[in-house]
Parts: structure tokens; C-alpha cells; sequence
């Protein structure tokens, strides 16, 4: 149980839990390593925060838990940036923009674009490139 | 040697030989270029990417009491109306009413005419808002109705420039992003955009314009269209490798074809930030092997098709002419180009994989005997120039 491994969190804060130091007790009371990708967290606003978290699956259990005390909505499995498959014409525009790769081209006969979206660290350059629209964001 | 004729006959047999551009090269370093001439009909060819100069003719049949069109909006997005009562011409690249554009750089420019053509094609149903003077004849000083294009008599692709032959590599040597019809280039060369099918583009497989000519028939969007002359920009006399395949610009087609046989995939509005709106078309021409040598120019491979790489910052805007390096398409699709020791990524505004697509479509509708070729009327310039635009002071 001691192996650590990454998970994808997005958290929605009502407009109440925006003052608390959530993060730092993730970092400090349950050991876990956290690497925010976006975040719109603005008093008198509802927020979120899109972030990877790194520790053993009971730590980030617990973590979780504690996120969930403070009524802020957690998504596992909720996609940050996602891709329109029919939208998208496998022009390769993106790829050239996209820093972790996470939209490429691995087929160099069928020049087909795939998105790993694991790899996706939301810096949203794709939605800015794509002249077809084919990537959005959840936020 | 065959003639069209002959090809025509066994594709409505069902005996032609199609292979496509991607497939032709392997098969006649196989089969050898005399064989292979003998035994292939048709190289099919193709390109998708977005195509600035396009537009369309729709016809709206008359409302009662008639109406002559002075002004008029699809979607709030004009149509020019300077011609017979009901007919208007819908731009591609016309900007949607209110769009702010530029205003507050770099514009998202949502939706515009590429995306009402591509709205039409997918069957969507439109608002058509127009004004007039009206007239004894055509009294009716205002309409605003919904449409679908089955309920137009006509709608009638036009693209006076299509299938550029080749084309520029875009970067950007200046030290801010700046957005262009080849997309959003990153400072200090850090990215590059090419835009073209390479060894799959229709005139890159018939350099010299020898069986693509006014006439030709081919396959648009889905729809049976055809070269209806030289595209704009046509430059016969260019910058030619040995083997006669241009390093730059060159021919260009003008294409025509019925909106209503296309198909939605192949028919894209484009949105180029800080730039404008484009439609994006899929288009595929099918080459009749009547000789060796036609045979031997479809083998063109990414690696012999070299691009100018141009300052989109300083060079392209500025007209200086100058070409920072000559790279081939081989080097380009790898997604990194070297020069001067600096890598750059490489993007891509065209789609091979549609290309590839389309290319496949037109093999089997001919194999299928259900797409016959059409032999040109007359053939595209081969030596004209491309003239500048003089600033003159006053009419001389």
C-alpha cells in the first residue's frame, strides 16, 4: 500500500470555501504531492481547481475525504480539456502547439491526430490553435 | 499510350485499374514504369485543407408579393446581392454582423460565411433576413424566413482558387506571436505551419497541367464538380525542381460543384484566430494514365516536393521575396524542421488523413464505375506570371 500513484481531481468550490487553505493540508496532513494545473479560486465566486495529486491510494482516500468536509464537489473522472472527434479533421495544427504530446500523431501513414488525455496538463493552446473547434474546455 | 476513351470504357465495365497517389509510387517501383502504365487506369489524387476563396450561389425562388434582394444576411452573416432578384452570392471568408474582428486582438471570429456553408451542407435550417427598395415588379420591401437548402432551387459551390499547387512554411522571426491565415506562429521561430497534401495534392501529381485542365471533372466535398478554370493566382511560369515540380505557390484550380450532393465532413468552417474565417474543403481529382511520363509524375514523393520557408512576421507582409530556407514535405511531416541548428515544430493546416480519405472515396467510386473522367476542353497556363499591384499616384 505503500506505492504512490497519480490521480486526477477536479474540485468545485461553492462560493463559501474559497478562504481555506485546502491545498496546504493535502500537501501537509496526508503527504501528498499536488501539481495544479488550472485554478480559478476568487472570494465572492464560485471556483475550481484542476490538479494531479501523488501519494499512496490511502492518503489520497483520505485526502479526499477531507476535501469533501469543506462541501466542495469532487470529480474523478470529469474531463478538463476534451476533443471533439467529429469536429476534429486531423489537420495536425494542434500538434505543433501542444507541449506534453498529449495530442499527436503516432501514425505516420495515416497522419491520424489522437488525444491521450492523461497526458493533457490543460494549458488549453489547442483550443487557441484549433481552427475547427474541435477541443474545449470544461471550464 | 491510352486515351480516355479507353480508360472510361473499363471503368464503366468495372475493370479499371485505381490506385492512389499514396499507393502508386510502391506499386511501380514493383512493377516497373512500363508495366505499370500498361496495367493502371487512374491515380487518384487529393487535398483538404481550408481554401480562402470559396463561395457559393444560392437561388431562394420568389415569395408572394416578389422581392429584389438589395441587401441581405444569412445568419446575420451578408450575402452580396448585386445580381439577379433572388440569387446572392455567400462569401466564405465574410465576417458574421457585430463580429468585433480584430478589435481586440486576436479575434476568435466564430462563425462567419465558411460556417454558414458548412451549416447549409449539414441540413441545418437558417434565418434569411433581406431588404429592398422595392419596385413595381418586386414590391416587397422586406423578408425574414427560415430555410433549409432543400428548399433552394440552386446552391452552387464556386472556388476561384483551390488546390494551390504548393506552398509557403510559415514562422515567425519577430518576437511576438502574431496570428495569420497559417495559424498562430510563436515568436522567434518556435513553430512552422505548411499547408498542403504533398505527395497526395492533385497538381503536385501533374506538375505540368497535362491531364488537369478546364473540364476535368472531380470529386468536391462528395459532390461531382468540375475545374471551371484557372484559379486565381494561376503561376505557370514558377520555380520548377528537374523533375518540373514547383517550389513554390504556382497552379491553382477553380472548382465548382452542387452543395447539395456534398457531404458534411468534407465541408468545414474555419476559425483562424486573430485572422478571419476560411471553409475548409475536401477535394479529389482523379489522374488518367495515358503515358509513362504522366504514369512516372504521380510517383512524386514527399521527399521531392521542397516548400519556401517564409517570415510571416517581416517577409510575407513586407513583399521582400526572400525565403529563409527550402525544406521538402518528408522533413516536414516528421513534426520537427532544423534550420540554422534550431528546431522548430511543425503544424500542419491541411489533413493528410482526410486527404488520404478522400483519395480512397474517389478510387472506389470509379472502381465502382460510378465516377467517369472527363477529358479538359482546354489545358491550364503553363507560363504566365503573377503580376503585383501597382500604387499609383494618379490615372496615367
Amino acid at each position: 500500500m505503500n506505492e504512490t500513484v497519480t490521480q486526477k481531481l477536479m474540485l468545485f468550490f461553492p462560493k463559501c470555501e474559497c478562504e481555506k487553505p485546502i491545498i496546504y493540508h493535502l500537501v501537509k496532513d496526508y503527504n501528498l504531492i499536488v501539481n495544479v494545473y488550472r485554478a480559478k479560486v476568487t472570494p465572492e465566486e464560485e471556483g475550481y481547481l484542476v490538479l494531479d495529486v501523488t501519494g499512496t491510494p490511502a492518503d489520497i482516500e483520505k485526502g479526499i475525504a477531507f476535501v469533501r468536509t469543506f462541501n466542495v464537489t469532487v470529480n474523478h473522472t470529469g474531463k478538463g480539456v476534451t476533443r471533439d472527434e467529429d469536429r476534429c479533421t486531423h489537420c495536425g495544427q494542434c500538434v505543433a502547439h501542444c507541449p506534453t504530446k498529449a495530442l499527436h500523431m503516432p501514425n505516420k501513414a495515416t497522419r491520424e491526430v489522437l488525444y491521450n488525455e492523461a497526458e493533457c496538463i490543460e494549458c488549453l493552446a489547442c483550443i487557441r490553435v484549433c481552427p475547427f473547434g474541435a477541443c474545449a474546455s470544461a471550464f | 499510350m491510352k486515351t480516355y476513351e479507353q480508360i472510361n470504357q473499363r471503368i464503366e465495365s468495372g475493370k479499371a485499374v485505381v490506385l492512389t497517389a499514396d499507393e502508386i509510387m510502391d506499386y511501380v517501383d514493383k512493377k516497373g514504369l512500363e508495366a505499370a502504365a500498361e496495367e493502371v487506369d487512374v491515380v487518384t489524387t487529393a487535398t483538404f485543407g481550408p481554401m480562402c476563396s470559396s463561395g457559393c450561389f444560392l437561388n431562394f425562388g420568389h415569395s408572394k408579393p416578389k422581392i429584389r434582394m438589395t441587401e441581405a444576411w444569412i445568419e446575420d452573416v451578408l450575402v452580396y446581392t448585386g445580381i439577379a432578384a433572388v440569387d446572392v452570392y455567400l462569401g466564405a471568408t465574410q465576417l458574421r454582423h457585430g463580429d468585433p474582428a480584430n478589435m481586440y486582438p486576436p479575434g476568435e471570429f466564430r462563425y462567419g460565411g465558411g460556417h454558414v456553408i458548412e451549416d447549409l451542407v449539414a441540413g441545418a435550417t437558417l434565418q434569411l433576413f433581406a431588404l429592398s427598395y422595392g419596385t413595381d415588379d418586386y414590391p416587397r420591401r422586406e423578408i425574414r424566413t427560415y430555410f433549409t437548402i432543400d428548399d433552394l432551387n440552386q446552391a452552387i459551390m464556386v472556388n476561384p482558387r483551390n488546390c494551390y499547387q504548393n506552398y509557403n512554411v510559415a514562422v515567425n522571426d519577430s518576437d511576438r506571436t502574431i496570428y495569420t491565415y497559417m495559424g498562430t506562429l510563436e515568436p522567434n521561430r518556435k513553430n512552422a505551419t505548411y499547408c498542403s497534401a504533398g505527395q497526395l495534392s492533385p497538381l503536385l501529381n501533374d506538375p505540368y497541367y497535362e491531364t488537369i485542365g478546364i473540364g476535368t471533372k472531380v470529386w468536391l466535398a462528395g459532390a461531382h464538380g468540375h475545374v471551371y478554370a484557372e484559379g486565381t493566382q494561376h503561376t505557370g511560369a514558377c520555380e520548377r525542381t528537374p523533375d518540373g515540380v514547383p517550389t513554390e505557390g504556382a497552379g491553382t484550380l477553380a472548382l465548382t460543384a452542387d452543395m447539395k450532393q456534398m457531404k458534411p465532413e468534407f465541408v468545414r468552417g474555419a476559425s483562424l484566430r486573430g485572422y478571419g474565417i476560411s471553409l475548409a474543403l475536401g477535394v479529389g481529382v482523379p489522374i488518367p494514365i495515358l503515358n509513362e511520363q504522366i504514369l512516372k509524375r504521380t510517383c512524386v514523393r514527399d521527399r521531392d516536393i521542397f516548400a519556401p520557408v517564409i517570415d510571416y512576421s517581416g517577409d510575407y507582409p513586407q513583399k521582400t521575396g526572400k525565403t529563409i530556407a527550402k525544406v521538402n514535405y518528408e522533413q516536414l511531416r516528421r513534426g520537427e524542421i532544423e534550420i540554422d541548428g534550431k528546431t522548430i515544430a511543425v503544424g500542419s493546416l491541411s489533413s493528410y488523413f482526410k486527404a488520404l480519405e478522400i483519395a480512397n472515396l474517389l478510387a472506389d467510386e470509379i472502381r465502382k464505375g460510378d465516377f467517369l473522367l472527363a477529358q479538359p476542353m482546354a489545358m491550364l497556363p503553363r507560363d504566365n506570371a503573377m503580376k503585383p499591384l501597382a500604387i499609383r499616384e494618379k490615372a496615367s
